[in-house]
């Protein structure tokens, strides 16, 4: 199978400093990609690189299977893009606004209407078509920018941050129109907004720094077999006491009642020998990996390194 | 593609007052200046029909309103180029139209040929007013048509410096200001008298190449002028967005 997207060994400077350092990843179809980062480890500027707004100082990008910055015309009709700022024109109505877009992306005179309403609709903006750009809210501003990424039904839609300013029940919306949109086309979501990255993707990245730290498939993550649980007691125990039973290799103490443990055993096994122990157990879940703590871990850690190795 | 992003550009223009604005005070000042030139004309007909070789009312009431328009122009004409570019760059959406399939030439020409229809419609609404005077006299319409066509390619002259100036910064007043200091500087250059070495200044200027156009001489070296100047800051502007694209 092609990839949709396919970036080998991105890089991009500015200066002296290294925004985006040697990136590749690739986009299958029917894949939604949630790339994350804290504030200024390259997100925007990657996005930027794909979607021809930036060049890149070294580097492939290929969508579609056309190298961008080979032959950026082809390349670019094949994409949909929603920077961080919409960009609209907002002296145009939406429906000005939207005709004149699906123009640059060579819909054809016959097409335009149809095209024009089936992203209006899927947009939810059929109350508001008349209506000045400048006047609407920044709710509806923002799905304006969403419906001119996804007009032409490009194969590949980048969205930066497509929720901002959204109130959750346009939040759900959107992440809905996500879903299905990703049933036929590739998306990347870049946002730092993690639950929705959980909610809507089926693979995840972490960027941090200018490089890629972590890639995997959401399934894997969330998937992965669970060995640490979380154990409240009625009954004080020494760590001690504990660390003498096979049955925790590791043991995290929270409080005197209260510890995490490392077990070889399953939830069902380990829940059962505590209970044989009589400790008066009150409590028993299991610790889960969440995107959150693998995202502080990764990128808490990584600055951590770097500032050592400064000081070093 | 060109067309489309044209077309854009001059609508956009109507859609904001400015235009209505310029295009106001452009014909208020200039029908003021037609009608003093009309009565200054009345005055000394009869003056005039004593004379063998008198010049007609096309020298004496046309060529002197097209000559104050471009003075007009002048100033005003960075006031419509100013946002051309910067505005793009200040709202951001400039990267509608660096995402789209549409390659940076495209999008310059595009918005250089959006004003051109603009500056088309300046220039119908002045040429209407010596037009006017075929109702009772005979005009020279051939000479009419050379300063027209004179008057143009200034304007798309002006156009073309504004574009790129605006293409340098994201403030559109500074644009506007540089580009008004860039024109009003060409246009001055020829004030040099004096020998020799200003010879060169002298066919910089923007002015030296239009007042024959006036005189309804028709030199296809100042046409190639005009051409070279204007085909000049449009490369320049593509080539500014180019880097931009690089370093920013």
């Amino acid at each position: 199978m092609s990839s949709l997207i396919s970036v080998n060994n991105l890089t991009r400077h500015y200066g002296d400093f290294i925004a985006v350092n040697d990136i590749s990843f690739k986009l299958a179809a029917g894949d939604i990609l949630g790339f994350l980062g804290p504030n200024g480890a390259g997100k925007s500027s990657t996005m930027q690189m794909l979607s021809g707004n930036l060049a890149p100082t070294l580097g492939e990008i290929f969508i579609n299977g056309i190298d961008l910055l080979e032959n950026p015309k082809a390349a670019k009709a094949s994409l949909g893009y929603l920077p961080e700022n919409p960009p609209l024109y907002k002296e145009m109505t939406v429906d000005e606004y939207l005709q004149f877009c699906a123009r640059l992306h060579l819909i054809t005179k016959s097409q335009l209407n149809k095209v024009c309403d089936s992203a209006i609709e899927r947009c939810g903006l059929g109350e508001v078509r008349q209506r000045l750009i400048r006047n609407l809210s920044k709710g509806y501003q923002q799905r304006v920018g969403i419906a001119q990424a996804i007009l032409h039904s490009p194969p590949v839609i980048i969205l930066d941050e497509p929720t901002v300013g959204l109130d959750p029940i346009q939040i759900l919306e959107i992440r809905q129109l996500m879903k299905t949109l990703g049933e036929s086309h590739g998306i990347i979501l870049c946002t730092h907004i993690l639950p929705e990255v959980q909610a809507v993707c089926n693979r995840v990245q972490i960027i941090n720094n200018g490089k890629l730290v972590y890639s995997s498939d959401m399934d894997a993550l969330l998937n992965t077999p669970n060995t640490k649980f979380e154990i409240t007691l009625s009954s004080v125990i020494k760590r001690d006491e504990l660390s003498g039973h096979t049955a925790f290799k590791a043991i995290e103490m929270i409080d005197d009642y209260h510890f995490i443990a490392e077990s070889d055993f399953d939830a069902d096994k380990l829940s059962a020998y505590i209970v044989e122990q009589k400790w008066g157990l009150t409590r028993f879940t299991t610790h889960e990996v969440s995107l959150e703590k693998i995202f502080i871990e990764l990128t808490a850690g990584e600055a951590g390194t770097s500032a050592a190795e400064e000081a070093a | 593609m060109i067309l489309t992003i044209a077309k854009r550009e001059f609508r956009s223009m109507f859609l904001s007052p400015l235009a209505w604005v310029i295009l106001a005070v452009i014909q208020i000042i200039l029908a003021w200046s037609f009608l003093t030139t009309v009565d200054y004309f009345f005055s000394i007909q009869s003056d005039l029909s004593t004379l063998s070789n008198a010049p007609g009312v096309t020298d004496l009431v046309a060529t002197p309103l097209l000559e104050v328009t471009s003075i007009i122009l002048l100033m005003i004409m960075p006031l419509l180029t100013m946002r051309l570019i910067s505005e793009e760059k200040r709202n951001k959406t400039i990267s509608l139209l660096l995402s789209a399939p549409v390659s940076i030439s495209e999008i310059v020409i595009g918005k250089y040929l959006g004003l051109l229809f603009f500056i088309g419609t300046i220039l119908l609404l002045i040429i209407a007013m010596p037009l006017s005077l075929s109702i009772g006299t005979e005009l020279d319409f051939i000479k009419l048509l050379s300063g027209a066509l004179g008057l143009f390619l200034m304007l798309a002259a002006f156009s073309a410096a504004g574009l790129y100036m605006s293409s340098l910064t994201d403030n559109p007043i500074i644009a506007a200001m540089s580009t008004f200091g860039l024109l009003l500087f060409l246009w001055l250059l020829n004030n040099n008298t004096g020998d020799g070495g200003t010879n060169i200044l002298n066919y910089l200027s923007l002015h030296t190449h239009f007042a024959p156009l006036l005189r309804g001489i028709l030199n296809t070296s100042d046409i190639a002028y005009f051409l070279l100047f204007i085909v000049g800051f449009i490369v320049l502007t593509v080539r500014q967005l180019e880097t931009q694209r690089l370093q920013s």
